[in-house]
């Protein structure tokens, strides 16, 4: 019996490191590994060159708190965010419920605004450019008056083209999710609901919104991560530019590390940003999880 | 009342055809463009072009060494996918069927580990794959999104696979099934659907992904398509019949797998959101 137990350890043994084993060791070594790593790294004076280190106590951590670029940085990332997610999700969610109306046309639609979401945002960026330095400048020279400057050339106009770009990039994407919503939305309590007289925007603020706030939760959630993590279309589009204005803070860590060598104090701030980034994420998740309920 | 719905729909179509111009207006203009000579284009790139020149189209493709970044991409993403599918399926099915706690730690560790940014492990990914001489090469690249996605795929096979009775495994393993068979024969066929999904986001992301591969490839020949039209339009950004011709050669695969699997896509990536 002793024996047949121990031979049953040693089986499931085994059939854990066949069945799941391929999958622990590339989650841990590309993870887990580089998120310890990275703990670690904030703590040391690492070039970017060697194997050797030193370790330094907190004085990246001393370093990343009196980097004023950083933190300048950090602030735009939040308006860019408060912007991006804001719009994003009104629009989406409008197209959403107009796509749920039952006109006809609804696939071609739903299928040209999801079209932004194929392509890689450093592409995308770039055809952006040219559309707002070429196209844009040629318009403003035939009398459209928002155009009459190159956009991308002054710092207000440069940080309203990458919320422009990252709302028409990021809308078709939850707009889908809306849809999923707003489908699903029972056909009986909306009858009810329109026969009480709850329609129009009516309709929308206290039928539709409070039944689909599980997609609310998911886009919000989405947006919110993505908009702290933007780097390609910032890159491609202004590349932080004119004169830093327009530096998102996902470009900033970027950069100190990359660029001005400083290893420690990067991944220093990028472990701020992470934790930054968790701590509004979950209490994103909490906040509209209760207003979530049942049909 | 008629009038009023009539006039509603007047209303939507005004919206959504603005709209939907609004969102495709500018692949237009790229393509309008790529047919035109730089010097048509800086003098009006909102006009028709004046004749079908193709010099941009032949250049781009040249200096974009565009078969072999395409191939890359393709070598990657398809690398990447399938190893994710065959693992994550696995381990999975483990989880999904048996309660060892192991399995509850790995499963909520992965969960929690979908929070964490890129950037966050970027500069420790980098370090750890040069000490091991992994850069510049393509191999190191699949291995890595391995990692990164398979928590994802574990996750979204594990929630389905729940889903799915047991008894039915039970009698195929009466019958004497083995393991792998059951697994790959009986079950994997029923898990299409999440199957389609997890392939469909995988290969987006994959295929579009620029960060990872920007900071682990170095050399031309190992380049993927988006770090190479990245490159290529760094170094002509003034020639545009040569910027927009190279974009539209990296827009074109996906927007051709597009046309043909739109609504699996739009799906898969609906369903994947929700799960």
């Amino acid at each position: 019996m002793k024996q047949n137990k121990k031979n049953k350890g040693a089986k499931n043994v085994l059939m854990f490191l066949l069945y799941a084993g391929p999958a622990v060791i590339v989650f841990t070594a590309v993870i887990l590994i580089a998120f310890i790593n990275g703990i670690q790294l904030t703590f040391t004076d690492w070039n970017g060159l060697t194997d050797e280190y030193q370790y330094i106590g907190f004085s990246n951590y001393a370093d990343a708190f009196r980097d004023a670029l950083f933190w300048e940085s950090l602030l735009r990332t939040f308006k860019y965010a408060f912007g991006v997610v804001v719009i994003t999700n009104v629009i989406a969610f409008l197209i959403a419920f107009g796509l749920t109306r039952g006109y006809k046309g609804q696939g071609l639609f739903r299928a040209s605004f999801f079209t932004p979401n194929l392509i890689g945002g450093v592409v995308l960026g770039i055809v952006w450019k040219f559309v707002f330095s070429e196209v844009f400048v040629q318009l403003g020279k035939r009398g459209i008056g928002i155009f009459k400057n190159n956009w991308l050339s002054s710092p207000d106009t440069a940080f309203l083209a990458l919320v422009v770009v990252a709302v028409w990039q990021m809308a078709g994407y939850l707009m889908l999710i809306y849809m999923a919503g707003i489908i699903s939305v029972p056909k009986e309590v909306q009858e009810a609901a329109l026969l009480d007289g709850a329609i129009g925007l009516k309709n929308i603020r206290h039928i539709v919104v409070p039944l689909i706030m599980p997609s609310v939760t998911i886009c919000t959630f989405m947006s919110i991560k993505s908009a702290f993590m933007a780097y390609d279309v910032n890159l491609s589009l202004t590349n932080g530019g004119p004169f830093q204005s327009t530096e998102l803070v996902a470009m900033r860590v970027f950069n100190k590390a990359f660029q001005a060598e400083q290893y420690g104090v990067g991944q220093t701030e990028a472990l701020i940003l992470f934790l930054i980034v968790a701590a509004i994420s979950v209490t994103q998740v909490i906040l509209t999880k209760r207003q979530e309920v049942e049909a | 009342m008629k009038e009023k719905k009539n006039s509603r729909k007047i209303l939507f179509y005004i919206i959504f055809v603005l709209l939907l111009l609004a969102f495709l207006y500018p692949f237009f203009l790229v393509v309008m463009n790529s047919f035109k000579t730089n010097k048509e284009v800086i003098l009006n790139p909102v006009s028709l072009p004046a004749g079908l020149n193709l010099d941009g189209y032949l250049k781009a493709y040249e200096n974009m060494n565009y078969l072999q970044s395409f191939g890359n991409s393709l070598f990657v993403t398809v690398g990447s996918v399938l190893m994710l599918v065959l693992i994550s399926v696995m381990c999975a099915h483990l989880f999904a069927r048996n309660n060892w706690k192991i399995n509850n730690i790995v499963l909520m560790l992965m969960v929690a580990s979908m929070i964490i940014p890129f950037q966050t492990i970027m500069i420790p990914v980098v370090k750890n794959f040069s000490s091991l001489d992994l850069t510049d090469n393509l191999f190191a690249v699949i291995f890595f999104y391995m990692g990164a996605h398979v928590a994802m795929a574990v996750f979204m096979y594990h929630g389905f696979i729940k889903g799915i009775p047991y008894e039915l495994e039970e009698a195929a393993m009466i019958d004497g099934c083995g393991h792998m068979r059951l697994l790959f024969q009986i079950l994997f066929p029923m898990l299409k659907p999440i199957t389609s999904t997890i392939v469909i986001l995988d290969v987006l992301a994959i295929w579009n992904d620029f960060l990872l591969p920007y900071v682990l490839l170095y050399k031309n020949s190992l380049k993927t398509l988006p770090l190479m039209t990245y490159s290529f339009v760094g170094q002509y950004s003034t020639d545009y019949s040569l910027v927009t011709a190279g974009l539209v050669l990296t827009m074109l695969p996906v927007v051709i797998l597009y046309l043909f699997l739109q609504k699996q896509i739009i799906e898969g990536v609906a369903q994947g959101a929700i799960k």
